[in-house]
């Protein structure tokens, strides 16, 4: 376990990276931590840690409409958060970017503001069998509000989505398709383009649930050519308490606003209000302003490393990770073992329920989910009730591995499962 | 490699579960579910007047939940109904005998909740997706 580095001599390459999360360098009982749940949240390394800090001592104040130095300065850093996260994922203005809490909250957002003018009684609504319950929840009640359908595009217990019926579903009154772009519990990875290009040519914007894939897959919103793209902070090395929505600019200029309040708005008189332009009509109140300088440091943090640099590494280890897992004596990976995936793996272990997986696991320090990360429909494709996930990012290492696999050894001994 | 929650006596029950199946025509019965971790147990009770003369479980799910499950049917068998409303979730974990984390508290608590719920005398044909409490 390497010493700690600080933010001014963080790494350039995601192989050297794992020093600069101070979290990685702890252990428990003498065991070092083996965390292997970045897909639920990932670490925070010490740029995005030193810049929160560093608002709060220096600069804290609210942002716009203050006049001071202070709320000027507060100001520029949450508008460069902003112009950042806009130009990770080659949006064309900042203003394309609406800061949220969350992916949750930004899938939201659509379904009240979008959703509520443009679909009406017997439009529809596309999913996928992998959505997680964020992108399928906030579409029910808004298909249960207008009197809209939801139709759903199935999936394999693989994790492959059958795209034959495609342009089928699509002919249904499709107003509206909401996909992910990498699954949470299998890694797969859809073909957004293509199911993009045949949205748009049956005249339906497209949703991309980006809260997997953009902590790991360079993402470009203008080659994808989707209409909406939702992501979380905390995903992808950043705070808690913020996300984003990007929408095409000629989108969001006609949307009402989502919640009312303070920042949002022109001119209010006691019985009406006009709304402010974009982005600010959608970020009504005080903003997570130390969250939104904490995600500008780290996507500046994952710029460093470089997106291809972060995804060969991880692709390098969901590979170990993989091949580690397929050594294990009753154990059953589910979803692709091989081919462009990302890097959640999910995987059973017979005759021991998933929650006694973990358990047994976060005895030695390892940490990994169990459950049904929020896809019950998912689960039910797959035809078991949970499982447990081990999800990587660049900062793991062999020794992770390693211990899970001395873990999973552990959890056919205690259950009397292998035969030696 | 012996683990702290997982002892001989949580894998004993959880590989021979106690009382494990179903009365045929039983005086009160219920069944729940975790909805986070989807642990299932259904308990059935027959009353010899006040006293609880027969009881079984079934379920499935981790095995914390269904050894729990297994040995809250040891203690509860031959209670009065009064005695056996008087368990409490303390007793329940003093019983289990592991440290449980606060996420696994709620597995090894779902059989009593269930027990519970049958105890207050829900009718078996009412039992499902009723909240029986008072």
């Amino acid at each position: 376990m390497g010493d700690v580095a600080t933010a001014s001599m963080r790494a350039r390459t995601p192989l050297a990276a794992r020093a600069d999360f101070p979290i990685l360098a702890t252990s428990r009982d003498g065991m070092p931590l083996a965390y292997l749940d970045s897909a639920a949240t990932a670490q925070k390394p010490l740029a995005v840690l030193e810049a929160m800090d560093d608002y709060y001592r220096r600069y804290n104040a609210n942002v716009h409409r203050g006049v001071y130095t202070l709320s000027e300065q507060a100001t520029a850093a949450y508008e460069d958060a902003r112009a950042t996260v806009a130009a990770f994922i080659h949006a064309s203005t900042p203003e394309e970017v609406i800061f949220t809490r969350n992916t949750t909250e930004a899938i939201n957002l659509v379904a009240h503001s979008w959703g509520r003018r443009n679909l009406g009684s017997g439009d529809a609504i596309l999913v996928s069998e992998l959505e997680h319950h964020s992108n399928l929840v906030p579409w029910q009640l808004l298909a249960e509000e207008r009197g809209a359908r939801m139709l759903a595009i199935p999936a394999d217990p693989a994790g492959n989505l059958d795209l034959s019926r495609l342009d089928d579903l699509l002919a249904q009154s499709v107003k509206l398709v909401a996909i992910t772009q990498m699954s949470n519990v299998l890694g797969t990875i859809p073909p957004i383009k293509e199911i993009i290009t045949r949205a748009h040519a049956a005249g339906a914007l497209v949703l991309v649930d980006g809260a997997q894939s953009v902590p790991h897959l360079p993402v470009d919103v203008q080659a994808l050519g989707c209409d909406f793209l939702a992501f979380s902070a905390h995903k992808m090395v950043g705070p808690t308490g913020i996300g984003a929505l990007y929408g095409r600019r000629e989108l969001l200029e006609p949307m009402p606003p989502f919640l009312g309040g303070g920042s949002m708005i022109k001119h209010v008189t006691l019985e009406r209000s006009t709304y402010a332009d974009v982005p600010q009509r959608f970020e009504a109140g005080t903003p997570a302003i130390a969250e939104a300088i904490g995600f500008g440091a780290a996507v500046r943090y994952l710029q460093d490393l470089g997106m291809d640099r972060v995804r060969a590494r991880e692709a390098e280890l969901t590979t170990a990770l993989i091949e580690t897992l397929a050594l294990i004596p009753d154990v059953t990976i589910l979803g692709p073992t091989g081919g462009e995936r990302g890097g959640a793996v999910s995987f059973t272990v017979r005759g021991v329920h998933p929650h006694d997986v973990a358990s047994l696991l976060d005895e030695e320090n390892v940490a990994v989910r169990a459950g049904h990360h929020c896809c019950q429909p998912l689960m039910r494709v797959l035809g078991v009730g949970a499982t447990t996930r081990a999800s990587i990012a660049f900062y793991n290492n062999q020794e992770d591995l390693k211990a899970l696999a001395r873990g999973l050894h552990r959890v056919g001994k205690v259950f009397g499962l292998e035969r030696s | 490699m012996i683990s702290e929650m997982y002892q001989e006596q949580i894998l004993d029950h959880y590989r021979h579960p106690r009382n494990y199946g179903s009365l045929p025509s039983p005086d009160a019965t219920f069944e729940d579910s975790n909805p986070l971790c989807g642990d299932l147990v259904a308990v059935d009770l027959a009353f010899d007047g006040e006293r609880i003369a027969d009881i079984r479980f079934r379920g499935s799910g981790c095995a914390i939940s269904q050894a729990a499950a297994s040995m809250l049917t040891e203690l509860a068998a031959g209670m009065t109904r009064e005695e056996a409303r008087a368990i409490t979730r303390e007793s329940v974990l003093e019983e289990v005998g592991v440290p449980l984390s606060p996420a696994r508290v709620k597995c090894a608590l779902l059989g009593h909740k269930v027990l519970l719920a049958a105890l207050y005398g829900v009718p078996a044909h009412a039992a499902e997706g009723k909240d029986p409490r008072p």
